[in-house]
């Protein structure tokens, strides 16, 4: 196996150097609107809209990437101590504290100033969406959106185009597109262009495809990417430049990349021993250190429900039929958000789907003290998981911002053992298979 | 090596059928499932929390101003175990003296911090899943009061030797001797061109 070196041509690494001038360029975007005093659309990962919104040329924030970044800038904890002070419980969401600190200090943040929001678009793919929404609507008298999708009545039993269940569904987000529509109008004094939306649903398309492919790059063995590290910063571009041309590039280079990688046997770490899956949201406040604490054993993650349900489910694919664009856009939002919330609540058969194409060893769950809904169901879906098939699994629990409840020790412990598990179970396969 | 692999490592060794291991010492309390061979298949400790572990029983007997090796013997002579509501080691020393106030028996409420303690273990065996036979390792082993309240609500007998508390000491022994084996080049093999 090769690893990544200068051996190899400059392509090799492209995507993740690509990736982050794209996020600083994209914050420094936001920097100038906040400078101006324009106003931004605030949006969330799981449904950000951002087809409609591009539309109307308004900027998108995501406040989830904001307080991931604080984290992973390790200055969390001043974000969530000034929100405690402000009143707010240590129990809740991190990711809704550090976004109230940030709104405190004038929209103040690591990577540049965030501008105030003139909207709020959200689903109900994650319920402290609304309430932490309601936060901006008192704080800035602004209308926020909510779309309601209709998620899956029962695991396994999901209804696809052409089924009348589901082409109710569609009608009823539709409807709810159309009124998103006429709101965005009627704030920034814009008509609706169609052809403007089928524009940037034509690279909403390209990126959906690249990042379903990127994905299914990674069965190659070794790894051509980690999931946990790479994919967080593909995973950044996919949420902020979903619709636009610098996206779709982005995707069309780093499909370039990874099939390269995949063609020439280049991996991520010197010695791939063990294919890994992670289940839940990263650690955050010790992102690298975390990471490394796998790599140490030749661990890596090749798949993440993470870059599932953080991607808003486009990672299925799907494909938006440019000639009957709003029916097209209620449908692809209707399967994509509908999968981002199954990725969270129905995860244990798409996991167990995953093992054999990406020759998985270990699944690795990671349910985090301030997200329930990620959390709440992990241990559950991983007795499922290990009932159905042999394989090894992990359940770590930390967070994904507050570092007062991440023990690296604790957590080096287990992942140490897990391992230790895992050798001696090829070890013994081996022996079995000599002994046949 | 961690101390998981070699508890359970230990377990098997001494009584080859272990499927199941619950190791209580001071600071932990680990629930480990086994193959056959000693692969660990699944396993569980307390987070962040000694509650559930020997260091419960250390506070319990220091409110109590009792030597720990009179804990377990005091508890066999309760009847009618209190109920101790806290999953806090440091709470617990507030509500043993309470129920001492209340004028409830030193042994009754020894007893019920027993079956506190077993319970949240339990709740860890669960979480891998409880399979026969179920060994029993740490220091906390040692304790016969603790023996006898995890057998009745587990329903199943403890495998249990004398040597618990040197369990993970003696898989890390096993390993150790493995490693040494397997670098042991086998005779005459530098002859044969091996």
């Amino acid at each position: 196996m090769t690893t990544a070196t200068h051996d190899h041509p400059a392509l090799v690494g492209r995507g993740n150097v690509e990736g982050a001038q794209l996020f600083r360029q994209w914050f420094q975007q936001l920097d100038a609107v906040a400078a101006e005093g324009g106003h931004a659309a605030y949006v969330f990962v799981m449904g950000s809209m951002t087809e409609i919104l591009r539309t109307f040329d308004l900027p998108v924030v995501f406040p989830e990437i904001n307080s991931l970044q604080t984290a992973v800038r390790h200055v969390a904890h001043e974000y969530l101590n000034e929100a405690e002070d402000y009143g707010y419980s240590p129990d809740i969401c991190g990711y809704v504290k550090a976004d109230v600190a940030l709104q405190l200090r004038g929209g103040q943040h690591p990577m540049g100033r965030i501008p105030k929001p003139t909207l709020a678009v959200l689903t109900n793919a994650c319920n402290t969406y609304i309430k932490w929404a309601e936060i901006w609507e008192r704080l800035y008298r602004i209308p926020i959106f909510v779309l309601d999708i209709p998620g899956t009545r029962q695991a396994g039993r999901l209804s696809w185009p052409g089924d009348p269940d589901f082409e109710r569904d569609r009608r009823y987000v539709q409807g709810q597109l159309e009124e998103l529509i006429a709101l965005c109008q009627r704030l920034t004094g814009k008509r609706f262009d169609i052809d403007r939306l089928r524009e940037v649903m034509a690279h909403a398309n390209a990126m959906s495809q690249g990042w379903q492919r990127v994905l299914a790059l990674n069965q190659s063995r070794p790894a051509v990417f980690n999931a946990v590290t790479d994919g967080t910063i593909y995973l950044g571009v996919s949420n902020g430049f979903r619709g636009t041309a610098e996206g779709s590039q982005y995707f069309a280079r780093l499909v370039e990349e990874l099939e390269y990688k995949a063609a020439h046997g280049i991996g991520t770490v010197n010695e791939e021993r063990f294919r890994l899956v992670f289940v839940g949201v990263p650690c955050y406040p010790i992102f690298r250190r975390f990471n490394e604490m796998f790599a140490e054993h030749g661990g890596v993650f090749v798949n993440s429900t993470y870059l599932w349900f953080a991607a808003g489910g486009v990672n299925l694919g799907y494909t938006y039929d440019l000639q009957r664009p709003l029916e097209s856009l209620a449908e692809g939002v209707l399967i994509s958000v509908r999968h981002a919330m199954d990725s969270m609540f129905y995860s244990d058969r798409m996991l167990v789907e995953l093992i054999d194409p990406y020759g998985v060893d270990g699944v690795v769950y990671h349910p985090i003290k301030s997200c329930r809904t990620v959390s709440t169901g992990l241990a559950d879906n991983r007795r499922v998981l290990m009932a159905s098939r042999d394989v090894s699994s992990l359940f770590i629990e930390s967070d994904m911002m507050d570092r007062r409840v991440v023990s690296e020790a604790q957590l080096k412990n287990r992942i140490d053992a897990f391992f230790e598990g895992m050798a001696a179970r090829k070890q013994q396969a081996a022996l079995q298979g000599r002994e046949r | 090596m961690t101390e998981i692999s070699c508890h359970a490592r230990g377990a098997v060794h001494l009584f080859p059928r272990t499927r199941t291991v619950l190791d209580m010492g001071g600071q932990d309390t680990k629930a480990i499932r086994v193959t056959p061979s000693g692969e660990i298949v699944d396993f569980c400790m307390n987070d962040k929390c000694a509650a559930g572990t020997g260091r419960f029983l250390g506070a319990a007997a220091a409110a109590l101003e009792l030597p720990l090796d009179e804990l377990g013997p005091t508890a066999l002579r309760g009847e009618r175990p209190v109920r101790i509501s806290t999953t806090c080691t440091v709470f617990a020393e507030s509500e043993v003296l309470s129920w001492l106030g209340r004028g409830r028996r030193l042994e009754d409420i020894l007893l019920g911090v027993h079956h506190a303690i077993a319970a949240r273990s339990l709740a860890l065996l669960r979480r891998v899943g409880i399979e026969a036979e179920v060994t029993f390792t740490g220091g906390v082993a040692r304790n016969q009061a603790m023996v006898q309240v995890l057998q009745q609500q587990l329903g199943l007998p403890l495998n249990v030797s004398d040597d618990s508390h040197f369990m993970g000491a003696l898989g890390a022994a096993l390993f150790a001797l493995d490693h040494i084996l397997a670098r042991r080049v086998p005779a005459g093999a530098a002859e044969d061109g091996a």
